[in-house]
């Protein structure tokens, strides 16, 4: 039953097969199984899951997620369940609302099983920068699920839940899909309300689902779309009917094949891989040609001065003040917060609040964040340009499979590098989607990565089910 | 660039965080190499090249002006490390 795929187990819930009950308590009995190995969560409500399955079986369908166990990402709010953003600066922190997401899944049905895991606020590559615990690759737990989804990403690949939702700022729901052999969808900026999640970098924020196929992830993605009040940048654009487009294949797509992203330092396997899945989507109907994207060498310079330079203005609320942690013995109010926030947060986000603070500073401000700004314009335009030719774009997800945990743990720069295929559609606002697409010679998974024009999700997901359908890779599940 | 200790400590001061000599000297190391890899920048062109804020411009959207029963004030206190009555309590600014 739990490697059934998330819109089967909705249409056997829906028939009356399945209760929610048993699937709930089937996840539930997964997890304690196999997550002191994994560590995909921070918090498991069993009572509050198998509360909501009882209610979901004894009430007609709220919707398309009628009694599916789902996780979230410890930084999306759910009332009344502790919510973390795996920082000790919010340990404790009971949220007294919903994010609009958290509510836009309940309201379709979904039982919310657990919170999972993730570099702290979200700031990190391989989820080990978590104040709380590390999340072992499914596949291989000596290694990184990626980050910062990752404990998302992991509970999906392990089969603890159906699906899962994420965030992705640079990569964070992409490029963890790619290393745990998820589908991984990152919306187009807008397309998904921020309202209720927990702020990392706002010009580049956008929440997600992972799952274990395309047509999941089309779900879980109809559920959350669609213009929020509480969010006034939430766009006012019709969403489309995603599923119905999902069979239609890819004969006549124009799908481009950028240069740059075939970087320096990349994993040759994984660049190959990539030129296969061109290969067979050519073979299924499409035409693959070379683009180029001449400003992505900068694109992580550029990011890595505009998103910490809204972090540190986005973190600046953790004062011990209002909520969240608060340090003893303080006399005066600028102690308070100096030394809450010092007590608080964890050598990544002070890292990064320090860059953004550096970056934003007087005699600064011109020559970093302006600067970087400006540069966004050009790897805006570049993507324009690219989309006059091509429908897509594709790409790896990530330049290498899996690595080691802690190998990268004390290089900033080597773990910003896992980023830097992914980061260039969050500055631009376009959506992306990571699809397995290969197994390792080593047996890791290899994630592709699809581009696409600004509100065109359901281009992405029809081109990545055209791939899903050629490798299904989504009946390969982990050893545990 | 490469950063000097006293800048280290003023951005510190600036963000509102009290660092340790050990994590002083680590973030010297460590924001000096970051911002020697971003000082790339420097190079691209940028001439007459507007900034970019928002990927995508959306429309300002606006509602009337109403009062809402969104939270009541125990519910926002809740979470609050220290009260007063229906206040955040912080240390005496004033004496």
């Amino acid at each position: 039953m739990l490697d059934l795929p998330l819109w089967a187990l909705a249409s056997k819930l829906a028939g009356k097969e399945l209760t929610s009950v048993e699937v709930t308590q089937a996840c539930l009995s997964r997890i304690a199984a196999t997550d002191p190995k994994v560590g995909a969560f921070l918090r498991v409500d069993p009572e509050g899951a198998l509360s909501a399955a009882r209610a979901a079986d004894a009430s007609a369908s709220r919707g398309p997620l009628h009694g599916v166990p789902v996780a979230l990402k410890d930084n999306l709010l759910t009332a009344g369940v502790e919510t973390t953003a795996g920082s000790q600066i919010l340990a404790g922190f009971v949220p007294p609302t919903d994010a609009t997401v958290t509510a836009r899944l309940k309201a379709a049905g979904a039982v919310i099983v657990g919170k999972t895991n993730l570099d702290e606020f979200a700031m990190g590559s391989s989820t080990e920068s978590s104040a709380f615990q590390k999340t072992k690759n499914p596949y291989a737990l000596e290694r990184t699920p990626g980050g910062s989804s990752g404990g998302s990403a992991a509970a999906v690949a392990a089969r603890q839940v159906f699906g899962a939702l994420g965030s992705d700022t640079g990569g964070s729901i992409r490029q963890p899909a790619a290393l745990c052999n998820v589908v991984g969808l990152k919306p187009t900026w807008g397309r998904v309300s921020r309202s209720g999640v927990v702020a990392y970098a706002s010009s580049l924020d956008q929440v997600g689902p992972l799952a274990r196929s395309v047509r999941d992830a089309a779900l879980l993605l109809q559920v959350i779309a669609g213009r929020d009040a509480h969010d006034a940048t939430s766009a006012d654009v019709a969403v489309p009917d995603f599923a119905a487009t999902l069979e239609d294949g890819v004969k006549g797509l124009r799908i481009g094949l950028p240069r740059e992203y075939f970087v320096e330092g990349m994993d040759p396997e994984v660049a190959a891989a990539i030129r296969d899945a061109a290969k067979t989507l050519e073979a299924a109907g499409a035409t693959v040609r070379e683009v180029s994207l001449p400003h992505t060498k900068h694109a992580l310079a550029a990011y890595y001065v505009i998103a910490p330079a809204e972090a540190s203005s986005n973190l600046a609320r953790y004062d011990g003040v209002r909520f969240g942690h608060r340090a003893k013995d303080v006399k005066q109010l600028k102690d308070l917060y100096e030394r809450s926030r010092a007590e608080g947060f964890g050598p990544e986000v002070k890292r990064r609040i320090m860059l953004g603070t550096f970056a934003l500073s007087a005699g600064y401000h011109d020559a970093y964040y302006v600067k970087a700004q400006q540069v966004r314009t050009l790897i805006r335009r570049d993507f324009d340009q690219a989309f006059a030719d091509v429908d897509v774009v594709l790409s790896a997800a990530s330049p290498t499979c899996a690595w080691l945990l802690g190998e990268k743990l004390d290089d900033p720069l080597a773990m910003y590098l896992m980023d830097v295929l992914t980061l260039p559609t969050n500055l631009a606002g376009l959506p992306g989607l990571s699809v397995p697409t290969a197994k390792s010679s080593g047996g890791l998974p290899i994630g592709a990565q699809l581009i696409g024009k600004p509100f065109d999700e359901a281009t992405l997901l029809r081109a990545a089910r055209a791939l899903e359908r050629e490798r299904t890779l989504d009946a390969w599940s982990p050893a545990l | 660039m490469k950063l000097e200790l006293a800048q280290v400590r003023h951005v510190a001061k600036l963000a509102r965080l009290s660092l340790t000599p050990e994590e002083e000297a680590r973030f010297l190391t460590q924001l000096s190499a970051v911002l020697e890899a971003v000082d790339a920048l420097a190079s691209v062109d940028t001439t007459g090249v507007p900034p970019t804020t928002f990927a995508l411009s959306t429309a300002a959207h606006v509602r009337p002006d109403e009062v809402r029963d969104e939270l009541d004030v125990d519910v926002a206190l809740r979470n609050a490390p220290q009260k007063v009555g229906t206040s955040f309590a912080i240390p005496r600014v004033l004496e």
